[in-house]
C-alpha cells in the first residue's frame, strides 16, 4: 500500500480535522510537525478508516436482523447453527486486514527507533514536578515548570489561552536538525509528550530512553506530562519553541555568553 | 444403588434455611452465597460509582472546583481498584454461584465451607481496601496499576494495606475459582459431556483457569511493593540496582489475562441470551468454544502492550503488536457467531436480550478501537491518554457490567420466583445506554486532541467535551438506581414467575419451579 493511498485516507478527514491544536472542539490527532508525526498520523487514519468500515459492516448486520426477523411481525426462526465455509471467511479474512495494518505500522516503527546520526542532543529529566533539559553538545541546562496562575487554577482570575501548558523556561529547538532525546527520571516515572513530534516516551529513573525528532516547522508546541507522577501530575506542562537554525545559534551564543 | 440414595435423601427432607443471621454468616449453600455476592458488588458497584461521580464533577470544568489533585488521584485510584475487585469480579462468582450448579444438574458447589469462606475474606478484603480511605495521608493514590516508585518510595502509608487487601481479594478469588473448576469437573450431570455444557459454564471454567494462573502473579509484585517499602529490598528501586520496568512487566502479565477475566463470563451470559430471544440454537457454539480458549491462551502473551512507551526494544515492540492484534481474530469470530445467532431467528426484546444486543453493538465499538491501540507506532501518541479511558470503559462497561445487567434480569424470576417490570427494564437499558455513549464517546476526541488520563486539571481546549462527559456520566450513574427499585419491587411484589419465563430458553436451570428451591438436583437428571 502506498504514501499515496495513506494521504488520501488523510485527505479524507482534512474537512473534520482540527484546524487549529487549540481549538475546543478537537477531535483528532495533530498531524504535527515531524516526518514520523506526519506517517503515526496517516497509520492512524488508515486503521481508522478500516475500523470504521468493519463497524458500519458489523452494524449493518445487526441492524437488518433486530429490523427483518421479528418475532412481534411473526418470523418463524431457521435452525441452522453451523456452517464451516462461513467460519472459515470471516476467521481468514479480519487476518488479512490485520496484516495490512501491520505492514506500514512495522515499517514505521522502524524509523522511530532509528535515533543514528542525530546532529544535536537534548537530555531530558523528570522531577517532582518540573523538566530539566539538558543540551548535551552546549553548555546549557536549565529547568522548565510551569508557570499558571495559582489564582487561575482557583478560578479567581480567567484563564488564558495557554492555561496549563506555559512555561517559565521553554525548550528551545533549532528546525531542520536530527535531534535525539535522552530521556529520564530523578524521582518517579513520568512521560514526556508533544503530541506534534508524533510521540511520548516514559522517563524512569534508572533508564535512559532514547527517542528524536526533526522539526520541520517553526513554531510553539506544547506538550503534557503522561504518566501519573503524583499530585503535580498535570502541573509539568512542555513548552518547546522551534525556531531557524540562525535564530537559535544567536539563542545559544546568548546563553553561554550570560553563563560565562 | 438408586434405592439407596432415595433413601438417604427421605432422611433429609427438611433441610430449609437456618433462621436468622446465622444463614448468612454460616451458609454453605450455593444459592444463599451466590444472593450475597451478587448484593455485595452491587453495593461496591454503587461505591466505585459515587467515586466516578466525584471524577466527574471535579473534570466538569477547566480549574479545581470540588476536590485536590491529592484526592483525586485517591478517586481514580479507588475507582479501579474498586470496580474490578470488588464489583466486576464478585459479581460474576455470584452469578457462578447460583448457576453453575443449577445449570450443570449439581445439587451444590463442590467445595461449600471453602464457597463461604471465599465470601467472607472478600468482604473482609474490601473493607481493609475501604478503610484506607480514612487513614492519615489518604487511600492509595498511584493509580490501580501501582507502578513503583511512585507507589513505594513516593506512596503513602495506606500503600501497606492496599497490598494486603489485595493479598486477601486474591485468596478469596482463587478459591472461588478453585471451586468452579472442582463442580464443573466433577459434578455434571450423568450425560452432560464438556461439548454439551451451556456457554456461560464454558466460559467460567477457562476463566477460573486464567483467575488460578495469574492472582498469584499478582500476589508476588504487590509482595516485592512490600518488600521494598518495609524490609529494604530494592526490586524497583533503580538506586539499589533495581528496575521499576520490571514491575510492569510483572504487573502487566496479571493485568492482561485479568482484562479477560473480566469479560470471557460476560461473553458466556451473552451467549445463552441471545439465542432464547433469537429463538434459534447458537451459531458456532464448537468455535465459540475454540475462540474462548484461543483469547485466553492469547492473553499471555501481549501484556507488553500496555508498555509500548516504556522503550522496550524493537523486536519486543514487534512481537507484541502482533500478538496484540491476532486477538482480533478470535474476538471477531465471537461478535460474527452472536450476530449470526440472531440472522433469521424470531427476535423479541425483553429488557435482557436489549442488554445483549448493546453489549454486542458497543462491545465492537471498543473492541475496534483496541485494534487500534494496538498499532505500535500509533500507541506512542494514544497511550495513556483519554483514548484509552474511552476505550477500556467501551470495553468493559457493555462488556462487563452489560453482561451483569443482562443475566440479572435474565435469571431474576429464577431466583426470586417472580417478574421485573418490562417497562422499568427497558427505561433502565435506554438510560445506561444514552448515557454511556454521551460518557464515553467523547473521550475518544479528548484523547486523540492531547489530553493525558488522571488529570484533575487540564488545558481550556479540553473544556467542551468534558463537560459534555460529565453530563453523561450523571445520567449513566442515576439510572443505575433505577435498577436497585427494579429488583426491590419485583422480589417485594413482582407477578409470579413460571418456570420457564422466557418460551425459546433452554438448560437444565429452567427445569426447576421458580423460585428455585433450597436445595435443587439432590438427584441428577439425565442429559442427553
Amino acid at each position: 500500500m502506498s504514501v499515496q493511498a495513506l494521504r488520501a485516507g488523510a485527505l479524507a478527514t482534512a474537512v473534520t480535522a482540527p484546524s487549529s491544536a487549540l481549538a475546543g472542539w478537537g477531535v483528532n490527532l495533530p498531524e504535527g510537525v515531524t516526518s514520523i508525526s506526519n506517517t503515526i498520523y496517516d497509520i492512524h487514519m488508515w486503521v481508522f478508516w478500516i475500523c470504521v468500515a468493519i463497524g458500519v459492516g458489523v452494524f449493518l448486520a445487526i441492524l437488518w436482523s433486530v429490523l427483518a426477523y421479528r418475532h412481534s411481525k411473526g418470523a418463524k426462526p431457521a435452525h441452522f447453527h453451523e456452517n464451516t465455509t462461513v467460519e472459515l471467511i470471516w476467521t481468514v479474512i479480519p487476518f488479512l486486514i490485520l496484516i495490512m495494518m501491520a505492514i506500514p505500522a512495522t515499517g514505521t516503527l522502524v524509523d522511530m527507533y532509528d535515533t543514528s546520526d542525530a546532529e544535536m542532543e537534548i537530555k531530558v529529566t523528570g522531577y517532582q514536578w518540573r523538566w530539566q533539559y539538558e543540551y548535551m553538545d552546549e553548555d546549557i541546562s536549565f529547568f522548565s515548570s510551569a508557570d499558571t496562575p495559582r489564582d487561575a487554577e482557583r478560578n479567581l482570575i480567567k484563564k488564558t489561552e495557554d492555561y496549563k501548558y506555559s512555561v517559565d523556561n521553554p525548550l528551545v529547538l533549532p528546525v531542520d536538525t536530527k535531534i535525539r532525546f535522552l530521556i529520564t527520571s530523578n524521582d518517579v516515572i513520568h512521560s514526556w509528550w508533544v503530541p506534534e513530534f508524533g510521540w511520548k516516551q516514559d522517563a524512569i529513573p534508572g533508564f535512559i530512553n532514547k527517542n528524536w525528532a526533526k522539526i520541520e516547522e517553526p513554531g510553539t508546541y506544547y506538550g503534557l506530562c503522561a504518566e501519573l507522577c503524583g499530585q503535580g501530575h498535570s502541573d509539568m506542562p512542555i513548552e518547546v519553541k522551534a525556531v531557524p537554525k540562525d535564530d537559535y545559534r544567536e539563542w545559544v551564543a546568548e546563553q553561554t555568553g550570560e553563563d560565562g | 444403588m438408586s434405592a439407596v440414595a432415595d433413601a438417604h435423601a427421605a432422611d433429609h427432607h427438611d433441610h430449609g434455611p437456618a433462621k436468622g443471621i446465622g444463614r448468612w454468616l454460616f451458609t454453605t449453600n450455593h444459592k444463599d452465597i451466590g444472593t450475597m455476592y451478587l448484593v455485595f458488588s452491587f453495593a461496591m458497584f454503587l461505591a466505585g460509582g459515587a467515586m466516578a461521580m466525584i471524577i466527574r464533577a471535579e473534570l466538569f470544568q477547566p480549574g479545581l472546583q470540588m476536590v485536590e489533585p491529592a484526592f483525586f488521584n485517591q478517586m481514580t485510584t479507588m475507582h479501579g481498584l474498586v470496580m474490578i475487585f470488588g464489583a466486576v469480579m464478585p459479581a460474576f462468582v455470584g452469578l457462578a454461584n447460583w448457576m453453575i450448579p443449577l445449570m450443570v444438574g449439581a445439587p451444590d458447589m463442590a467445595l461449600p465451607r471453602m464457597n463461604n469462606w471465599s465470601f467472607w475474606l472478600l468482604v473482609t478484603g474490601s473493607l481493609i481496601l475501604m478503610s484506607t480511605l480514612f487513614m492519615d495521608g489518604g487511600a492509595p493514590n498511584f493509580g490501580w496499576t501501582a507502578y513503583a516508585p511512585l507507589s513505594t518510595t513516593y506512596g503513602p502509608d495506606s500503600t501497606t494495606f492496599f497490598i494486603f487487601s489485595v493479598h486477601i481479594l486474591g485468596i478469596s478469588s482463587i478459591m472461588g475459582a478453585i471451586n468452579v473448576i472442582a463442580t464443573i469437573i466433577n459434578m455434571r450431570a450423568p450425560g452432560m459431556t464438556l461439548m454439551k455444557m451451556p456457554m456461560f459454564v464454558w466460559t467460567w471454567l477457562i476463566t477460573a483457569f486464567l483467575l488460578i494462573a495469574v492472582l498469584p502473579v499478582l500476589a508476588g509484585a504487590v509482595t516485592m511493593l512490600l518488600m521494598d517499602i518495609h524490609f529494604g529490598t530494592a526490586f524497583f528501586d533503580a538506586a539499589g540496582g533495581g528496575d521499576p520496568v520490571l514491575y510492569q512487566h510483572i504487573f502487566w502479565f496479571f493485568g492482561h489475562p485479568e482484562v479477560y477475566i473480566l469479560i470471557l463470563p460476560a461473553f458466556g451470559i451473552i451467549s445463552q441470551i441471545i439465542p432464547t430471544f433469537s429463538r434459534k440454537p447458537l451459531f458456532g457454539y464448537t468455535s465459540m468454544v475454540y475462540a474462548t480458549a484461543a483469547i485466553a491462551i492469547l492473553s499471555f502473551l501481549v501484556w507488553s502492550h500496555h508498555m509500548f512507551t516504556v522503550g522496550l526494544p524493537l523486536p519486543g515492540e514487534l512481537f507484541f503488536m502482533y500478538a496484540t492484534m491476532i486477538i482480533a481474530v478470535p474476538t471477531g469470530v465471537k461478535i460474527f457467531n452472536w450476530i449470526t445467532t440472531m440472522f433469521r431467528g424470531s427476535i423479541s426484546f425483553e429488557t435482557p436480550m436489549l442488554f445483549a444486543i448493546g453489549f454486542v453493538v458497543l462491545f465492537t465499538v471498543g473492541g475496534l478501537s483496541g485494534v487500534m491501540l494496538a498499532i505500535a507506532p500509533a500507541d506512542f501518541q494514544y497511550h495513556d491518554t483519554y483514548f484509552v479511558v474511552a476505550h477500556f470503559h467501551y470495553v468493559l462497561i457493555p462488556g462487563a457490567i452489560y453482561g451483569i445487567f443482562a443475566s440479572v434480569y435474565y435469571w431474576l424470576p429464577k431466583w426470586s420466583g417472580r417478574m421485573y417490570s418490562e417497562a422499568l427494564g427497558k427505561a433502565h437499558f435506554w438510560l445506561s445506554f444514552i448515557g454511556l455513549n454521551i460518557a464515553f464517546f467523547p473521550m475518544h476526541f479528548l484523547g486523540l486532541a492531547g489530553m493525558p488520563r488522571r488529570y484533575a486539571d487540564y488545558p481550556i481546549q479540553f473544556a467542551n467535551f468534558n463537560q459534555v462527559s460529565t453530563i453523561g456520566a450523571f445520567l449513566f450513574g442515576a439510572s443505575q438506581l433505577l435498577l436497585v427499585f427494579i429488583v426491590y419491587k419485583a422480589v417485594k411484589s413482582g407477578p409470579k414467575a413460571d418456570a420457564k419465563p422466557w418460551d425459546g430458553a433452554e438448560g437444565l436451570e429452567w427445569t426447576v419451579p421458580s423460585p428455585a428451591p433450597y436445595h435443587t438436583f439432590e438427584q441428577p437428571p439425565r442429559v442427553d
